[in-house]
């Protein structure tokens, strides 16, 4: 018996078979991601495709290129702009001021999926006049929803929550002056796209890129273990210069002593850090 | 009855004030953790925990990121996230889609605890406005574990417990100041 209608039953002994299952013909790991959330990803695109396990290994065995479409439906890509305000109002009050004596700044949405918090950080340096100096790299494991990051368009239905979220950061202009809208779709404009940056990057096996005074990644942590976890944040604090910022998600937790000790605290509650050796 | 490893108390915004009632009067040596699941504005009630663990003789905090389960505290689920817990005991969060119109979700929480605590876990439902929770109860009556549901008649909201004791035959209805000593009383054994 579980959730949903069609959701299959999984042990976590069966999720480890699975896990195994994927490395040995894809080689790709998910052998430390949180086992409790992956559990129930797996169970949820079981069910909908009305497979067992043992169809399911079938499926993976015949089908080499199944790859891509397993990573888009185990992964979560729930995001939306300017979500959590509160978080962005912090960016815009310690992280904006301090960025702004650089000549050329390098933002990292890493985890970036459809690309919401990407625009909303090239929305926020567009309405401090920095944009224009500002590179936006936004990463991610998932080449599918890379595509639609890169084309900017959103449900009309999904703008009207977004300009809620953005309403409350007290910006100048309105949310609408940054989409061209369609019947039910809207598209971010050129002007915002044109320096942000796409690409496919797994913070699990690949390394530093390129290094920027602000990182961003929320809610990506909570799906690994903690070892994994810590060293992913070590890339990321890697990948910053020094007097860098670093976003996490706002529950997410830096355990390591080594890496703490690399970090200043700049706002608790929103949980942002800074480089500072 | 046996004494249960692990809690989950679930409701709807309107159960806050009498789940809250409850742990006010848990005594500072309770000694079993509880999870609070309430469905919560993404923006009210942000500090919540705050204040109710200044009014507790208990420690209550809001549930972090792959944080251990200790005996005794108090955690109440985050706006904006489920709650899942690892074979670990260690608790974990996820992002993803809310499941009846609700994240938190309490059937996501009452799943995966019955799935590490089995029989030992015990869980109440209170008021709500949807039927988030009834699924939860019946898996984990399936493994063994207790369930109660606050007395239809006293709840603010019925349409919760009353989908809950749809779902599950026999399930005991216990008035607010049963479900009070229930709790109280675990502490004792």
């Amino acid at each position: 018996m579980r959730l949903g209608d069609n959701s299959k039953d999984l042990s976590f002994e069966e999720l480890e078979t699975i896990i195994q299952f994927v490395y040995k013909i894809y080689e790709f790991d998910f052998s430390q991601y949180s086992k409790a959330s992956l559990k129930r990803r797996f169970e949820r695109l079981l069910g909908a495709h009305n497979w067992d396990l043992i169809d399911f290994k079938t499926k993976l065995t015949n089908e080499p290129n199944l790859l891509d479409f397993l990573i888009k439906e185990i992964t979560v890509n729930v995001t939306e702009m300017f979500r959590d305000p509160e978080f962005f109002r912090s960016v815009k009050k310690n992280i904006i001021p301090y960025l702004d004596s650089y000549q050329r700044i390098k933002i990292w949405n890493a985890g970036v999926s459809t690309g919401e918090e990407l625009y909303s950080f090239s929305i926020l340096f567009k309405e401090s006049r920095m944009y224009n100096k500002s590179f936006f790299y936004g990463t991610d494991i998932n080449s599918e929803v890379l595509k639609e990051a890169k084309e900017g368009i959103y449900s009309i239905k999904k703008l009207k929550a977004f300009t809620e979220n953005y309403n409350q950061l007290g910006f100048v202009k309105p949310f609408s002056d940054y989409f061209a809208v369609d019947y039910n779709n809207g598209i971010i404009n050129s002007e915002l796209r044109k320096n942000c940056l796409f690409s496919v990057h797994n913070l699990v096996s690949d390394h530093v890129f390129n290094e920027f005074q602000l990182v961003s990644c929320r809610n990506v942590l909570i799906y690994f273990d903690q070892e994994l976890q810590t060293k992913v944040i070590e890339l990321l604090v890697n990948s910053l210069c020094i007097f860098g910022f670093l976003c996490l998600g706002s529950k997410e937790v830096i355990r390591s002593q080594k890496i703490l000790s690399r970090l200043k605290l700049i706002d608790p509650r929103q949980n942002i850090y800074q480089r500072i050796k | 009855m046996n004494k249960p490893e692990f809690i989950i108390l679930g409701g709807s915004a309107g159960s806050f004030q009498v789940i809250f009632g409850i742990i006010k009067k848990l005594p500072a040596n309770f000694n079993v953790p509880i999870l609070i699941v309430i469905h919560r504005g993404k923006d009210k009630n942000t500090h919540i925990e705050e204040v109710i663990a200044h009014q507790s003789s208990v420690k209550v905090q809001e549930v972090k990121d792959k944080e251990n389960i200790i005996n005794g505290i108090v955690y109440i689920a985050p706006a904006d996230y489920h709650v899942l817990i690892e074979s670990e005991k260690i608790f974990s969060l996820d992002n993803s889609e809310p499941i009846l119109f609700s994240r938190p979700s309490i059937d996501v929480s009452m799943q995966s605890a019955a799935e590490v605590y089995g029989s030992k876990l015990l869980a109440v439902l209170f008021s709500g406005a949807n039927s988030d929770g009834a699924a939860g109860m019946e898996i984990i009556k399936n493994r063994g574990g207790q369930i109660f549901v606050q007395d239809p008649k006293d709840a603010e909201v019925d349409i919760m417990p009353l989908a809950a004791v749809q779902k599950n035959a026999g399930i005991k209805k216990m008035p607010t100041k049963e479900i009070e000593s229930l709790l109280i009383n675990i502490s004792i054994k």
